[in-house]
């Protein structure tokens, strides 16, 4: 593994819920832990960000939804990137998920979900104990 | 008074010299407090009462836009709500009529506030999610049924749909039985906010603008009840601002409003009085009382000396609150039930003129038919027990409150003054200047809270194990199919040549300079459909895109 190479996060807003203030926040406590990020915006289909993350060869997915579609959307970019041969591609999701749901996106490949009052250096220290960074 | 002055100085200062350093060197006081340890007379040196304060119902209208406040009659108590169907919704508000509200809030979903139908591929998983879907005019009619629209205030949370969603309730009314002109309520028809702080805009800066005049030139003429903006300083505390930027950012934009509604030919007097307010109130409480304070008089000052409003009605700022639900925490979710409380006491405290209340579970889902009985309830303890009703804004002239009112309207009038500089909020906007404020605010409160400067009780404080509430409420995943199913049985059988007819002239009309709204309530009352309404206006608009900001 190059030491010098970065993690690259891509944090993704999928479906039309357009709180972002959680997903700004975290991409700058990714940023701001030497992260290279990159945000999708808004409004962001599950193929969009499937797309979005093969071009830019990402480590991690962040997906963060408030509006109570998660269980759709969340599993479907968990699908595409398996059709995609990127399984190594860490999946991160966080927002307004009741506990209830957390093991079926779990079951469904989402590697940890963190909910409103997760402290960010726990999801930083989570992606950098579970990334190996592509050499 | 200037003797008075000058003892307070000397006496302060031998307070300061003698027991106040005698505690401090014995005990330290907390550290970061973001104000001042003391407030005395001395913070209000050269404080008018009366150009400042005031009385209440009269410019400035620091105390409150009544006279007598609630001692005539309580502030409007609302429910924000509605998820899954029409059918659905009408239940929980006929339930939530039964346990006295005073007003009905509509919460859409998100492909109704896109101005999406429910079978528009980006509508998978969020069909009913966040609020009710609505595809036309028969969801309408079956969300209000039973409820006489000319008897009850409705607020709908709707924005770059909001001239169709109106169309739609007007026309339930009349079906009904109702005249436009009997119409009470408020559209929140705020787009400008969507661009900086909650998303849910359609079209680009230029015709959403004309569409919001459009309402406000209609609305004068034919439903002159209606409040026809609601501007959401709301969704920018929401997004991470602190209070003095939700003051300004939210004036900001309504300034770029009525600029662009006087340009359009209207007089400031015909519509300014129709223009309401959506606030957060956070849970510093005496922060988001002066808040309130300060928002009601450097609003009355712009629109008397900016714009020249003559009708004391035009400088009254119009106040509805909904309690911070960034607020709430996911952890020990009863605690939110202490936290609505004060959010909500801190609206009273400040004159609020509506209200309301979220339920502790809504950092976990949607309420339930129990959590938001007990967050209405909140709402009736503090009008009918806790007292803080019975006197007209009973903290003026507190030392403390006084001095942050003035402080806070000064931040705010610095902002607009940057923002004014930069040739409005649309600009702005553009320029993501807005954007990038409020995300620092956020970033900044999110690094406080973890340094522990900031305490979150059962959050970085005082954590314990806790059980999660059950019997979340739980959006059946099939109303997506049943919404379906209602629309292709209506395209089966309305009357498909007046539905085209209608989206032609709406496309013409659009094309060119007149009124948007007649064509949309015709398209409406022809049963075409939401998305069919908005494709018509996003062929000849385009849609936004925003700039990005990290």
């Amino acid at each position: 593994m190059d030491s010098e190479k970065k993690i690259r996060v891509l944090v993704a807003k999928p479906g039309l819920d357009g709180h972002d203030r959680g997903a700004k926040v975290i991409a700058q406590a990714f940023r701001d832990a030497g992260m290279e990020v990159i945000y999708t915006g808004l409004r962001q289909t599950p193929e969009m960000i499937v797309s979005a993350a093969l071009q830019e060869d990402v480590d991690v997915v962040a997906l963060s939804c408030l509006s109570g579609a998660h269980l759709t959307l969340f599993s479907r970019v968990i699908a595409l990137l398996k059709q995609k041969g990127m399984e190594d591609v860490l999946v991160i999701g966080g927002g307004v998920i009741p506990d209830d749901d957390i093991p079926i996106l779990k079951e469904a490949g989402v590697a940890e979900v963190f909910t409103p009052g997760t402290p960010l250096s726990q999801a930083v220290d989570f992606v950098k104990n579970h990334v190996q960074v592509k050499g | 008074m200037g003797d008075e002055t000058n003892r307070i100085k000397e006496e302060m200062e031998k307070w300061e010299n003698g027991l106040l350093k005698k505690t401090l060197a014995k005990a330290k006081e907390r550290e970061n407090l973001p104000v001042k340890r003391l407030y005395t007379p001395l913070d209000l040196e050269g404080h008018s009462y009366l150009d400042k304060v005031g009385f209440p119902g009269q410019y400035p209208f620091t105390r409150g836009i009544q006279p007598t406040m609630y001692r005539g009659r309580f502030w409007t108590m609302r429910m924000y709500s509605g998820f899954a169907t029409a059918e659905e919704t009408n239940q929980r508000y006929k339930y939530l009529l039964a346990q006295v509200i005073t007003g009905l809030s509509v919460a859409f979903d998100l492909p109704t506030q896109i101005g999406y139908d429910s079978d528009h591929p980006l509508a998978e998983g969020e069909v009913g999610k966040v609020g009710v879907a609505i595809d036309s005019l028969k969801d309408m009619e079956d969300l209000f049924e039973g409820i006489p629209l000319g008897k009850v205030s409705t607020s709908m949370t709707i924005n770059a749909p909001a001239a169709v969603l109106l169309a739609m309730y007007q026309a339930v009314a009349e079906k009904q039985g109702f005249k436009a002109e009997e119409l009470d309520g408020t559209i929140q028809n705020d787009v400008l906010k969507e661009y900086i702080a909650r998303g849910t805009y359609i079209y680009p800066p230029g015709p959403s603008m004309r569409l919001i005049t459009n309402i406000f030139e209609y609305c004068s003429k034919h439903i002159p009840k209606w409040n026809t903006i609601s501007l959401g300083a709301y969704h920018i505390r929401e997004a991470g601002s602190n209070a003095a930027q939700e003051i300004a950012f939210a004036f900001a934009n309504a300034i770029d409003y009525i600029e662009a509604a006087i340009k359009a030919g209207l007089n400031i007097d015909d519509f300014a009085p129709r223009i309401s307010w959506i606030f957060a109130t956070d849970i510093n409480v005496l922060e988001e009382v002066a808040k309130f304070r300060a928002a009601r008089r450097l609003w009355a000052k712009i629109l008397k000396e900016r714009f020249g409003a003559k009708d004391p009605r035009s400088c009254m700022l119009r106040i509805h609150v909904h309690t911070s639900g960034s607020v709430l925490t996911a952890q020990q979710p009863l605690n939110n039930v202490v936290r609505v409380t004060l959010q909500a006491l801190a609206a009273v405290l400040g004159g609020t003129n509506s209200m309301a209340t979220c339920a502790y579970d809504e950092a976990l889902a949607l309420p339930t038919e129990e959590s938001a009985t007990l967050a209405l309830r909140t709402q009736q303890i503090l009008a009918y027990e806790s007292g803080a009703a019975d006197t007209v804004d009973p903290l003026a002239g507190s030392y403390y409150v006084e001095a942050l009112t003035d402080q806070l309207q000064e931040q705010a009038e610095a902002y607009l003054t940057k923002i004014d500089a930069m040739g409005g909020a649309v600009k702005a906007i553009e320029k993501g200047y807005v954007q990038s404020e409020i995300q620092r605010s956020a970033y900044e409160s999110q690094l406080a809270v973890e340094r522990g400067q900031k305490i979150i009780v059962g959050v970085n404080k005082f954590q314990t194990h806790y059980e999660p509430p059950k019997n979340l409420l739980k959006v059946d995943p099939a109303v997506r199919e049943r919404q379906i199913v209602k629309l292709n049985e209506l395209k089966t059988n309305r009357d498909n040549a007046r539905v085209q007819t209608a989206l032609k002239t709406l496309k013409e009309c659009a094309q060119g300079t007149d009124n948007l709204y007649p064509p949309i309530l015709e398209a409406v009352k022809a049963y075409a459909t939401l998305g069919e309404i908005c494709d018509t206006l996003r062929d000849v608009f385009g849609e936004y895109t925003p700039p990005q900001i990290l």
